[in-house]
């Protein structure tokens, strides 16, 4: 978040002209697409390069490669997105505390979880048919995000503000006691209630997915094709990135936020009431991520209280990827690791004639990626260099 | 006086007369008398040889804990542990089974110890170095070997001994594997770092089963080899003990645990109190004090991860001929924290709270939690309501959850504290900033 504070000096009167406050909400979005449209065209430079080496052996590999060009980008995207979304919670949190909170993964599957019984209650209500879609999105939107953004803060209540001063080990192994707890009680409730362990996503009928074109190059046309779920999903995360980049950066609270984050006595001294901060901090990226947690549902189809700890890794990944604590890497951190692991999901086992199964190793490569980002460039794509305090 | 302080020292004048002189004497030969007679004519599995169990337990602890003399000590927990337990083993298979289990994780929480607790590196990816050490016996010493390459042949049974000492050695080479690459690292990244190479490892594991079949997928390996029962024939004949070939293997597998785990305290031990364990605390208590003092960071940090890994790397090999079965799941992250939870119980860096934390949460996974499943399902067919699915075994990350929050805010130094760690815990290291309530003062820890 230190990036966004130098980035905008903060006019004396407090009050920003139009122009001003949305060059500092939509410069992000900017960055975040240079950074797409960049990984993707690198990323199919380099399998047109792969397929172009193997040409000799196998002579429809590159036609093969290019037929499903397409999809894997907007697969890329999608999986992209989803990491966005969790990783801002992680980076709020960080940039305020540098404190990892591992229980964020269990904070989204919670949203998908809640998300999936207001659809479930919709459901046997009757009301299913009847409900427009966009107001049942909003609606386990806004469910998500209220559970979620209220347990965040629970958590940090119980949890972690008791163990503010401690040493850093302590606090994260709490965090990973929290997650567990999460876990379990998730499973407990939901074993107990119709729900059931793997909770069905009810959904109106959203309609059929939607060709956008066909790609011509082999023997027999391939479409491309994307979900309304996975549209609708996309573009609730980019209101929501766009709104949190408002939130950040041209709000009094955004401006409270970020003073906490550079020094947090130095902002009690100046009236701010820290521990509120903090706590907003987590409200604020709870309900992302329970938001988050909603649409992944909604768009997979199933939850289960397991769901959330692989996502949440990645999501960590992601804002390190991006440079942790700062917002706008968060979104690029995460769009770049979707299309690597789209990437690696797509062409692994066909450039490898079916030998390796890409989804497994989607994971190996993510993990790869955070480990080759903390040696390399520990500060991450965006992030500044800090020296680490001792 | 009120009464609760005379109440408190009363009892405190009844634990002075039975730790120390021929009150102590008389308190554990008749405690151990007992215990020992109640185990041997209750050979059933029951809540009652449960209890009498847990208090057998207690009863070595305890004795660990007195201020008797270091023969009377010695003497009680070894003929305890090396002639009351195995011989009631074999009355009784479950919990000699129990104890197996409790010494292999108590050489796990031992190993851990040494990465977590004296250099103050956190890994959540520990259970990865157990596994790499199970799959090279499992895979080694079955046909899985002729799926990599058919000419192989799967080694000789016979070879499960040096076997052991080459988990020792490929566990610490993947102690160092992981740990060059994480060097520069500190605190909560390091910590997710090495979950994301447990996690590689798992998946790998799950896998590694096309192109070429390595470890046979989420299938698993099957028929593990146990090694070949030489001392058959001695318990046999000389000894008279009619045994069967499987009450054999327990008493074996008992035994090979009670080496390794008595190997790994004093390896650990010596570690703790020379110069590489002092260079360990210094690096965990400040790193950057600690290079200027000239202690060799690079080499410290890696011979920690090798030293704790190498444990862990033998104890597979061990596990997986104990087992017979081995699949990926057995190696997931719970098993990471459920050893970690181990630590942090017992006391980051502390050699007999490790030890303890081990043998606790094992009877708790093993023993307390089925038993009380089974109390639960009985109250329940008497009509006492309780949901269905409620099982109490299947909340082990509930409990253990529960367990760290609770420990991190109440007790972080653990039960049994190691000195020099409890008083890092207490010290305030953060800047004096914090405007929030500090951590409550908690008395400077009393051993019990």
């Amino acid at each position: 978040m230190a990036a966004e504070a130098k980035a905008t000096p903060s006019p004396q009167t407090g009050q920003r002209s139009l122009a001003e406050v949305l060059r500092t909400v939509l410069a992000p979005v900017g960055q975040m697409l240079v950074f797409v449209i960049g990984s993707a065209v690198a990323l199919s430079l380099l399998v047109t390069l792969l397929a172009l080496l193997q040409i000799g052996a196998r002579p429809d590999l590159l036609v093969r490669t290019w037929t499903i060009l397409p999809q894997v980008i907007i697969d890329g995207l999608v999986r992209g997105f989803l990491f966005a979304t969790i990783a801002l919670g992680y980076t709020m949190v960080y940039g305020v505390l540098e404190f990892i909170n591992f229980a964020h993964g269990e904070i989204f599957m919670v949203g998908g979880v809640v998300g999936a019984a207001a659809a479930l209650a919709l459901a046997t209500a009757g009301l299913l048919p009847a409900i427009p879609g966009l107001l049942f999105v909003l609606l386990i939107i806004a469910t998500g995000m209220v559970v979620s953004g209220a347990l965040a803060v629970t958590v940090e209540r119980v949890a972690y503000r008791p163990l503010r001063g401690a040493p850093r080990l302590v606090p994260l192994i709490s965090a990973i006691g929290v997650s567990l707890v999460l876990q379990d009680v998730a499973r407990l409730i939901m074993t107990s209630t119709p729900l059931g362990f793997n909770a069905r996503f009810n959904t109106p009928d959203f309609g059929p997915p939607i060709r956008l074109f066909e790609m011509n190059l082999g023997e027999r046309p391939v479409p491309v094709i994307i979900s309304p779920k996975a549209l609708i999903f996309v573009s609730a995360a980019v209101v929501m990135l766009v709104a949190l980049n408002y939130l950040v950066n041209a709000t009094r609270l955004g401006k409270a936020i970020r003073a906490t984050a550079q020094d947090r006595s130095t902002a009690s001294l100046m009236g701010i009431n820290v521990n509120q901060i903090i706590a907003l901090t987590f409200l604020v990226g709870g309900a992302l991520g329970g938001a988050a947690g909603a649409l992944f549902g909604m768009y997979v189809g199933t939850v289960n209280p397991y769901m959330g700890f692989i996502p949440g890794l990645k999501a960590f990944t992601a804002a390190v990827l991006g440079g942790i604590g700062n917002i706008t890497g968060a979104m690029v951190g995460g769009i770049v690791l979707g299309f690597l692991e789209a990437f690696v999901a797509s062409y692994l086992s066909l450039f490898t004639g079916g030998a390796f199964s890409g989804a497994a190793y989607a994971d190996i490569a993510a993990f790869s990626i955070l480990i080759l980002i903390l040696i390399f460039r520990p500060s991450g794509l965006l992030g500044e260099a800090t020296t680490q305090k001792v | 006086m009120t009464p609760a302080t005379q109440t408190a020292s009363f009892w405190e004048r009844i634990k002075a007369t039975l730790a120390n002189g021929p009150g102590a004497y008389a308190f554990f030969g008749l405690y151990a008398a007992i215990c020992t007679w109640q185990l041997f004519t209750n050979p059933r599995t029951s809540l009652r040889t449960d209890i009498v169990f847990v208090l057998f337990l207690l009863l070595v602890f305890m004795v660990y804990r007195s201020a008797t003399p270091l023969w009377f000590r010695g003497g009680l927990i070894a003929v305890l542990l090396l002639v009351v337990l195995p011989i009631f083993g074999t009355l009784n298979p479950f919990y000699i089974d129990v104890a197996t289990q409790a010494g292999i994780f108590v050489a796990l929480a031992l190993g851990l110890n040494v990465v977590v607790g004296f250099a103050g590196l956190l890994d959540l990816g520990y259970v990865a170095f157990f596994a790499v050490g199970a799959y090279l016996w499992g895979i080694l010493s079955t046909p899985q070997i002729t799926q990599i390459n058919p000419a192989w042949s799967p080694v000789p049974p016979i070879m499960f001994y040096p076997f052991v000492v080459l988990g020792l050695a490929i566990g610490a080479v993947f102690g160092i594997l992981l740990g060059l690459p994480v060097l520069r690292l500190r605190g909560d990244y390091l910590a997710i770092v090495t979950l994301g190479f447990g996690e590689v490892i798992r998946v790998l594991a799950n896998n590694l089963d096309r192109p070429i079949n390595i470890t046979n997928g989420s299938q698993g390996i099957r028929e593990i080899e146990r090694p070949p029962l030489i001392l058959a024939g001695f318990v046999r004949d000389t000894l008279g003990w009619n045994l069967s070939d499987s009450q054999l293997y327990q008493q074996f597998f008992y035994f090979v645990v009670l080496l390794i785990v008595i190997f790994t305290v004093v390896v650990v031990s010596r570690l703790k109190n020379s110069r590489i364990g002092r260079a360990w605390e210094a690096i965990r208590e400040d790193e950057t004090a600690a290079v200027a003092q000239g202690i060799p960071r690079v080499r410290m940090k890696l011979m920690a991860f090798a030293v704790g890994a190498s444990f862990a790397g033998a104890m597979g090999v061990v596990f997986a001929s104990k087992q017979l079965f081995i699949n990926p799941p057995t190696f997931d992250l719970l098993r990471s924290i459920n050893i970690l939870a181990m630590v942090i119980l017992g006391g980051m860096g502390s050699i007999p709270g490790a030890i303890l934390g081990a043998v606790i949460v094992t009877l708790l996974d093993l023993q307390i939690l089925p038993r009380m499943a089974a109390v639960l399902r009985d109250a329940q067919r008497a009509g006492v309501p309780i949901p269905a699915a409620f099982d109490p075994t299947q909340y082990q990350r509930l409990l253990f959850g529960i367990l760290l929050v609770l420990m991190m805010i109440f007790r972080p130094q653990g039960i049994l504290p190691d000195e020099r760690r409890s008083e890092e815990l207490h010290a305030d290291d953060e800047p004096p900033a914090e405007e929030t309530a500090p951590p409550a003062s908690r008395p400077a820890a009393e051993s019990a």
